[in-house]
């Protein structure tokens, strides 16, 4: 976008104080859009592999265990919960609530503690299976 | 306000009375996507493996193919509706803006598709014998 370099910028994200809304805000569109690339490729490729058949889906399987694989499955699990967690704040938010500053502090700084939480719940599920 | 000129309402820049919808559109999908991403993550947890031959006879049950479908179309209208609001943000030239919106396009209505068609034949094949 053209501008006029002789007038100010309004304040950006290099001079805000950082907050715990502001990085919620912020992780809600990380999050979403690595899901939407990464995360909905990763789920289509499940689903074709499994649709064409044993070798396809082991492939599936091998680069999905292997250490990258899980590297990105449990990073993608933690956007997933980060996502949902942000997003239901969201509802909230949509009808009018949760706006006076201790609350949205509060419930910020809640869906960073709960989507670990649950990440860390749900991998330990699967690895206390495993054993 | 007004209602806009003719030429602001083809080129979507006046009222075209759906100003809420990609608004509400997104709360539906994340609705869905909330009640259906959470049902595939405990029926993958419950299932007794992920290896192929348990992951494609669960699939094939009408009462999870059609549940993982309408996952797959509320996800991928979720992602086009939420990806659609960080592009117009971040892409300010008109020609990669379209660009950008095209191939978004292309990815949703695509990645929907093969979604939903794998999980039709593992529905309507089941389990591929090597």
């Amino acid at each position: 976008m053209a501008r006029s370099t002789s007038r100010p910028l309004s304040p950006h994200l290099t001079i805000w104080k950082w907050g715990p809304a502001m990085a919620v805000s912020i992780m809600h569109r990380v999050t979403g859009n690595g899901l939407a690339t990464a995360g909905a490729l990763g789920l289509i490729w499940w689903l074709m592999a499994a649709a064409t058949g044993p070798e396809a889906y082991a492939t599936f399987v091998k680069c999905a265990t292997s250490p990258i694989g899980y590297l990105v499955m449990i990073g993608l699990s933690w956007f997933f919960f980060q996502h949902l967690f942000s997003g239901l704040r969201h509802f909230v938010l949509d009808m009018g609530a949760g706006y006076e500053l201790k609350n949205n502090k509060m419930w910020s700084i809640a869906t960073f503690i709960l989507s670990l939480l649950t990440t860390g719940f749900v991998w330990l599920t699967i690895f206390g299976k495993a054993l | 306000m007004g209602t806009g000129t003719g030429i602001g309402r083809v080129r979507g820049l006046g009222s075209a009375k759906h100003g809420a919808h990609h608004w509400l559109a997104q709360r539906y999908t994340a609705v869905g996507n909330l009640l259906l991403t959470l049902w595939l993550l405990f029926s993958l947890l419950s299932l007794p493996g992920l290896d192929y031959e348990s992951v494609v006879s669960w699939i094939s049950n009408p009462l999870v193919a059609v549940p993982l479908m309408l996952m797959v179309v509320s996800i991928f209208m979720h992602l086009r509706i939420g990806m659609q609001v960080m592009l117009e943000d971040y892409v300010h030239d008109k020609g990669l803006a379209f660009f950008s919106m095209l191939v978004l396009n292309f990815y949703a209505f695509g990645g929907a598709a093969a979604g939903i068609f794998a999980i039709a034949k593992i529905a309507f094949i089941g389990v591929v014998k090597p």
